[in-house]
């Protein structure tokens, strides 16, 4: 199911919009002379709207020491302005029949809102507010910190799965920021200061580094205006400077293991590869994307059906590949061996799996089949008012065009077998590799609960 | 498969529901058409087939696709306690192997034509549902596939031992977990042997004595046309909605009996509790009691309620109490699940193990407050405008409303339950709230299960 995802997610990165001209019309773009940028798409099917406002600050911009500020930040963006107290922005767009929301991860910081189309102007707004005026007061931060450490322990550290790919990603990067977590690390959440969240709050929180997506029931020129009028008056910012990081070169298989309580071990296998930058003249990003889609596009792809069905060697295994990102990309296979089975003989049929698209390439109906996929996802995405801003803001947020996933979908559908065999050979290499395996111990054999956090003033 | 547990971290863990709670129930009355008040919401068609099907149809011509689901009384609410899981494997093993066609033709025939089919799975309803483009080979082809899964499955003996086996598997893997541990200890102490406290999966031994017989028993007398619902949302007309309706039931097997309701539930009679030793960091807290049936004269008490005492996203009760004030968790939440008889009533948290004692606390002064006294003025007023002004957001996509549609055929509520649906939310007053939460949620004879709670810290 999660893996379906990743796959659906991928493929619908592809995703265009139909030739349904009545109901639809194109992305349109304008950018405030403060340097934010705000992206309009008409949706008539329903007298809604999906409003979202796009932070590019995620992860990747942390440093040492304070892991986890972009995403507690997000937390904090909740506590009151001098006009909105505390708590106050959600109940307002409760009140306006709303649902509100935020999520940060690598690249990004997106606040959303789900409204009735005549409240967008109560969702304007209030983002305007709270991107000039958040008061950052330390009796909330000591507060809504030890929420998040809960939310650590909750997604994270209870989760044998999570820590395996924690342990992997700060493995496969040593100089890459995309090396540390999300939620940030436990020991730098209970040493993070409000000030540090102010700091991050007064570096990213700027105008010319956010971008308004609007998707429904509206039309563009009055989004604009209307946006104009809320976010117009708040003056751009020189926004810190960004150095790339890159990982240096890998040289040898990196392995790392994580003891665990559970049931089945659980193999991660992680390569380098590139994430796409020109939509028009790259093609690696695409034929990793179709060969992730041959290997687990499906109960019949080649994954499922070798793995799973015929050798019964796993219980579950799913590939995928997501090029759209700020930072650098990855190809990922997981699997759960089957009882009685190990990690090793899983790793060697994956092995083997890769050998044969290698040597042998992949069938004209492999390929096919992905197109008819794709195809039809460029049709079902259109079902989702949410999941159509979501796109239009990353594939921004990743300084992709916002307006090339028609592009996307044509070209992912000119890949060829010859270029699926090139990039299985060139990127799916020991050099690249990264093996994270869940070692299963017994529930008794861990110390019980987790230190307590240090006390925050109440 | 792929947990992807660290790309996004988000404020608010949505609560899963299982089935369908109150909260993904479409509902309804249109809001932009309160002049209109006589008109339906979305026009519904609804007949019954010749097979005996109940049919509910809604034709929409804004996207070139097609949603269809098939649905039967055969969830686990059908298992006896010694053959837990016979239901889900049953329908597991449908969609793997049809007379004419093996597991991997069945997955091809969707994924060439670019096709989903999910299935759907609780205590009450099992069945599938299609996500086809309605473009004429396209939908023809997944229909005929799916026509087949559902009328002429062949149950293969190899594939049931494999997927007895991962089945078993996956469960083994899943009791190692606080979730699923705290999770099977209150619905056993809801539910004693009443088969809504039973696992919807089932459990490894009785999976493991699972044979064909068994399965093709189960589907013989629950996979009947007079009990199927088939919903239908999309781009076809209503006389091919019909050929649909026919291709999908006619050759379902004819029942030798009636199938009998769902017992009734039995209100518990005293408070109960578990506590259950786990090393994890966190304690899992779930409270609650047999709540509330499908068709029930306090449901929109109830469900309106329960938006102010723990539904309502970031500003109910709970949520105030436990996290905005305490900072005690990261997701805390109430719902009912309402089944064809009395579906679980839920509080559920996760907490620091030492904080388990101080946080039930919490959660039983803010229950015991609300079950006696009510909600305030402002709160009902607060829930009305949140309920009322988000309607549109119920069915505002295709897959609401095909959920919807399922709802409405499977318990048989009224056809123009859209149409009076805010309408009766309007009407719900404080009286009918605190009367229904002082008769129906009793918080002296509460369930209570901590899972990982350890020693409390005092």
């Amino acid at each position: 199911m999660v893996s379906n995802t990743m796959t659906v997610r991928a493929l619908i990165a592809a995703a265009a919009w139909c030739a349904c001209a009545t109901v639809y019309a194109d992305v349109q773009q304008h950018v405030l002379p403060n340097g934010m940028k705000i992206l309009v798409k008409e949706d008539r099917r329903a007298p809604v709207v999906a409003c979202m406002v796009w932070y590019r600050a995620g992860s990747m911009d942390e440093v040492n020491g304070t892991t986890g500020v972009a995403h507690v930040l997000e937390h904090m963006m909740f506590k009151g302005t001098k006009d909105v107290p505390s708590g106050e922005f959600s109940r307002a767009i409760a009140r306006a029949g709303g649902r509100d929301n935020a999520f940060t991860n690598k690249d990004a910081t997106v606040y959303h809102q789900q409204l009735h189309k005549s409240k967008l102007p109560l969702a304007l707004k209030l983002e305007a507010d709270r991107m000039a005026n958040l008061i950052l007061s330390e009796a909330e931060f000591s507060r809504e910190i030890r929420v998040v450490m809960e939310e650590r322990r909750l997604r994270t550290d209870d989760q044998p799965k999570s820590l395996v790919y924690e342990a992997r990603s700060a493995t496969a990067y040593e100089a890459h920021p995309y090396r540390t977590p999300v939620v940030g690390w436990m020991n730098d959440l209970e040493n993070l200061t409000y000030e540090d969240a102010r700091n991050w709050y007064n570096a990213w929180y700027a105008p010319n580094n956010a971008t308004l997506v609007v998707v429904g029931d509206v039309s563009a020129e009055a989004v604009f205006a209307e946006a104009e009028k809320h976010f117009g008056p708040i003056p751009a910012r020189l926004l810190p400077r960004r150095k790339p990081q890159t990982e240096p070169p890998q040289q040898g298989i990196k392995r790392v293991i994580v003891n665990a309580p559970a049931e089945l071990p659980y193999l991660v296998m992680g390569w380098h590869a590139p994430s796409l930058r020109d939509v028009d003249k790259d093609w690696a990003p695409y034929a990793l994307e179709m060969l992730a889609a041959v290997l687990d596009g499906g109960d019949a792809a080649r994954l499922n059906r070798e793995l799973v069905r015929e050798s019964r060697l796993a219980i579950s295994v799913g590939a995928g590949y997501d090029g759209i990102n700020r930072g650098p990309g990855e190809f990922i296979i997981d699997a759960t061996p089957a009882p009685g089975k190990t990690i090793e003989e899983l790793e060697s049929a994956v092995r083997e799996q890769i050998r044969r698209i290698v040597d042998k390439g992949v069938s004209a109906d492999e390929l096919q089949r992905v197109k008819a996929q794709v195809t039809a996802y460029q049709v079902f995405q259109l079902d989702s008012m949410f999941a159509q801003a979501r796109e239009f803001g990353s594939l921004d947020n990743a300084g992709l065009p916002f307006d090339s996933l028609e592009l996307q979908a044509k070209k992912l559908k000119e890949v060829t077998s010859a270029q699926v065999q090139e990039v299985a050979k060139t990127y799916l290499v020991d050099d690249r590799l990264t093996v994270a395996v869940l070692s299963p111990q017994p529930l008794g054999g861990r110390k019980p609960a987790a230190a307590p956090a240090p006390e925050h003033r109440h | 498969m792929f947990p992807m547990p660290l790309m996004n971290a988000c404020r608010k863990r949505v609560a899963f529901v299982a089935g369908r709670g109150l909260s993904r129930i479409a509902v309804l009355l249109v809001l932009w058409s309160a002049a209109l008040a006589s008109h339906a919401a979305l026009p519904i068609q609804q007949w019954v087939a010749a097979s005996g099907a109940r049919v509910l149809f809604v034709e929409s011509h804004d996207l070139p696709m097609l949603d269809v689901s098939v649905e039967f009384p055969a969830g686990s609410g059908r298992d006896a306690v010694e053959s837990s899981g016979l239901a889900n494997v049953t329908q597991r093993l449908m969609r793997l192997g049809v007379e004419g066609m093996n597991e991997d033709a069945i997955s091809r025939g969707f994924a060439d034509v670019g096709a989903m089919l999910n299935s759907t799975f609780d205590a009450d309803r099992a069945g599938f549902s299609l996500r086809t483009l309605s473009s004429d080979a396209e939908q023809k082809q997944a229909l005929d596939v799916m026509g087949r899964i559902v009328q002429s499955p062949s149950f293969p003996e190899p594939t049931l031992e494999r997927e007895k086996a991962r089945a078993i598997a996956t469960l083994k893997e899943s009791d190692t977990k606080p979730e699923t541990i705290v999770m099977r200890r209150f619905a056993h102490l809801l539910y004693a042997d009443h088969p809504y406290g039973l696992r919807t999966t089932g459990e490894p031994k009785t999976i493991a004595q699972l044979t064909r017989a068994n399965l093709v028993g189960f589907y013989k007398s629950h996979y009947n046309a007079d009990v199927a619902v088939v919903a239908i949302m999309g781009d076809i007309t209503r006389a091919r909605a019909g050929e649909i309706a026919e291709q999908l039931t006619r050759d379902l097997p004819k029942a030798a009996a009636p199938l009998p309701p769902i017992a009734p539930v039995r209100a518990l009679t005293t408070a109960l509790e578990s506590d259950v030793e786990h090393p994890s960091a966190q304690a899992h807290i779930l409270v609650g009691q047999p709540g509330l049936k499908r068709i029930d004269p306090d449901y929109f008490p109830l469900w309106v309620g329960n938006y102010i005492l723990g539904g309502g996203g970031f500003t109910s009760r709970l949520y105030n109490e436990v996290r905005e004030k305490r900072a005690l968790s990261y997701s805390v939440y109430s719902f009912f699940v309402p089944f064809e008889q009395q579906g679980p009533f839920q509080i559920g948290l996760q907490t620091r193990s030492d904080q388990a004692q101080e946080a039930l606390r919490v959660v039983r002064g803010v229950l015991s407050d609300f079950a006696t006294k009510g909600p305030t003025p402002a709160e009902l007023e607060g829930a009305k405008q949140n309920i009322v002004g988000g309607f549109a957001l119920r069915i505002d996509s295709n897959q609401k409303i095909l959920n919807y549609l399922a709802v409405i055929g499977f318990y048989e509520l009224p056809i123009d339950y859209l149409d009076t649906f805010t309408t009766r939310i309007e009407a719900v007053t404080l009286e009918q709230i605190r009367d229904a939460y002082t008769r129906r949620i009793d918080p002296e004879r509460m369930a209570t299960v901590v899972v990982g709670g350890g020693k409390p810290s005092q």
